[in-house]
């Protein structure tokens, strides 16, 4: 095949990877994006098997590997749980981050195949397109294994700071650019290990001192870098579908990292110079007096919903902590029969990963017509009846708007305290992630319900 | 005077980036989560690398040093593309719209 045949091929499949992504503007068109993709997937891994044109023992071994891994992913993607879904997407991108670490070292010791030059003798462009694809790729892959050991609760969630932190990793992080210096100088193996150290411990360091809630952060940023990475080795390889796939999903990554770094009004490099906790150890511990709450029981919940004419549910990490959104399902078909008007209000940053509960009601078969964003169900606050919290927290605190010393004002919040009356699912009076109380206990419309999410949604379903 | 072919690749990446900036802020933020793994199965297309990488250099020796990171690669790699995909596809069959109830 020539090489201009190949690369019109690698352009349609690059090509195919932009409407895949298209489909995912509406959920009627997503399935055929999807059906896209896998077809450009297809068409890179033929033509590139053909144009290799090697059919002897090594092709055996590429089914083989290829059955193999294709059969691993298969099982996880079929057996996977729903609500471990970001913990599945930090793992995946850590797979990514090392093929690009590999198949860079491949690159680096056998230049010739890619026809880069001879060993020792690599062309200075290559050898920077080859570290930077290297690097990128060792920082997501470690960085995404810290994230997966955190989403899956293997490692504490809260932040890791020590003294100097951010002079180790500006210091690495200089090093790095000086060990690509070097490398394209003397072209020595020697240095490329190090560089791939050094980035490898760099991912450590970059993620450990993020904290559980800023995780949508991270996996989207994670999901950035291993598009850049990608994007670094396709220069090295000359690939456009490899340059386009990786600048595809390097700012879609960017993307979803600002609309959750909005979701939460701070800035990225805020994100992640370390935990919301650790840096200020909240605004208002000063008023830690008891201030009174109502609670309520399963019967008052029960009783107050029937009677309202429109509910709106509140979804948060909790929620998909307790696995409560198919009783949830359940407790609002019960309160459908009863004629209440239900919908559902989803903050960007609820949960660990953006669309994360979009996707658990989706599981629970809600509806995706009945599920609102912040901007768009906001207004709908001040005329329901009845806000029902379950797993949010502080996206939901009112001081956000009212207090200038908070760690969380100017996030936007959803206005839940304007619904004239507020069920607030919670095991206790502890504060959100923020580290900071939540105004909406101590609010007069406020019921709260202590009790675990599931628990209490059952319970209120048997009282309906 | 000719124009470096890294110029070209230059512009197609950079062309590329404003292509996925204004599609996916057409993506609905309700399938975010699709988005990115969907996102994450197609840059697992670096296959391709690692197929040249498997698969070139001599036939008597199938396991140079830079065949078998090459191999490793495409294991990691497909794991990613089965696994993006089909996981996708599962999240996608479940939005649905409002149905008369049963």
């Amino acid at each position: 095949m020539s090489a201009n045949l190949l690369a019109i091929f690698y352009l349609v499949s690059g090509v195919l990877f932009i409407l895949a992504l298209r489909g995912l503007s509406s959920p009627e068109t997503s399935r055929q994006g999807n059906l896209y993709g896998i077809i450009g997937m297809a068409l890179a891994i033929g033509v590139t098997v053909l144009s290799v044109g090697n059919f002897s023992t090594g092709f055996l071994y590429l089914i083989l590997f290829l059955l193999v891994g294709g059969s691993i992913g298969a099982f996880i993607a079929f057996k996977i749980p729903m609500t471990a879904m970001p913990e599945l997407v930090a793992g995946f991108h850590s797979l990514v981050g090392l093929a690009a670490v590999f198949v860079a070292i491949s690159a680096f010791l056998n230049p010739n195949v890619f026809n880069l030059g001879i060993p020792g003798n690599i062309k200075i462009a290559s050898l920077i397109e080859m570290s930077l694809g290297a690097a990128i790729g060792a920082i997501t892959f470690t960085g995404s294994i810290i994230a997966f050991l955190k989403l899956r609760g293997l490692m504490s969630g809260s932040p890791i700071t020590f003294f100097g932190q951010h002079y180790l990793n500006l210091l690495l992080g200089i090093s790095l650019i000086g060990l690509i210096y070097f490398l394209c100088t003397t072209q020595s193996q020697n240095l490329f290990w190090s560089l791939i150290a050094i980035s490898l411990l760099v991912g450590i360091l970059l993620i450990i001192p993020i904290g559980g809630a800023d995780m949508p952060v991270v996996i989207s940023m994670l999901n950035s870098y291993s598009g850049w990475a990608a994007a670094g080795i396709g220069f090295t390889l000359e690939n456009s579908a490899l340059i386009i796939t990786g600048a595809l999903v390097g700012s879609s990554g960017a993307i979803l990292s600002y609309i959750m770094c909005k979701g939460m009004n701070r800035s990225f490099f805020n994100v992640i110079l370390g935990g919301w906790g650790a840096t200020e150890e909240s605004g208002n511990t000063s008023s830690k007096e008891q201030r009174p709450v109502k609670s309520g029981n399963s019967e008052d919940a029960a009783f107050l919903m029937k009677n309202a004419s429109s509910v709106i549910i509140v979804p948060g990490y909790g929620m998909a902590v307790a696995q409560a959104q198919h009783a949830l399902r359940e407790m609002v078909d019960a309160l459908k029969k009863n004629g209440v008007k239900v919908t559902y209000a989803i903050h960007p940053v609820a949960g660990r990963m953006p669309g994360h509960m979009n996707v658990l009601l989706a599981e629970a078969n809600v509806p995706y017509d009945e599920v609102f964003e912040l901007e768009e169900i906001n207004n709908d606050f001040a005329n329901c009846d009845v806000a029902y919290v379950i797993g949010a927290n502080d996206v939901t605190n009112p001081i956000a708007k009212s207090d200038p010393q908070s760690p969380i004002y100017g996030m936007p919040i959803l206005d839940v305290e304007k619904s004239k009356s507020v069920l607030f699912v919670k095991r206790s009076l502890s504060p959100g992630y923020a580290g900071i109380d939540n105004d909406l206990f101590y609010r007069d419309n406020t019921l709260m319900l202590f009790a675990d999410a599931k628990k209490m949604t059952e319970d209120i379903i048997k009282s309906l | 005077m000719e124009i470096d072919p890294f110029i070209f690749r230059l512009s197609i990446f950079i062309l590329s980036i404003f292509v996925g900036y204004y599609v996916v802020w057409s993506v609905t933020p309700s399938l975010h989560t699709p988005l990115m793994s969907v996102t994450n199965a197609i840059s697992s297309v670096i296959i391709v690398g690692a197929i040249i990488a498997a698969l070139a250099g001599n036939n008597i020796n199938v396991f140079e040093t830079s065949n078998i990171f090459g191999f490793l690669a495409i294991l990691l790699a497909a794991v990613n593309i089965f696994g993006g995909f089909l996981v996708t596809q599962r999240m996608l069959a479940m939005y649905k719209k409002k149905k008369k109830e049963k």
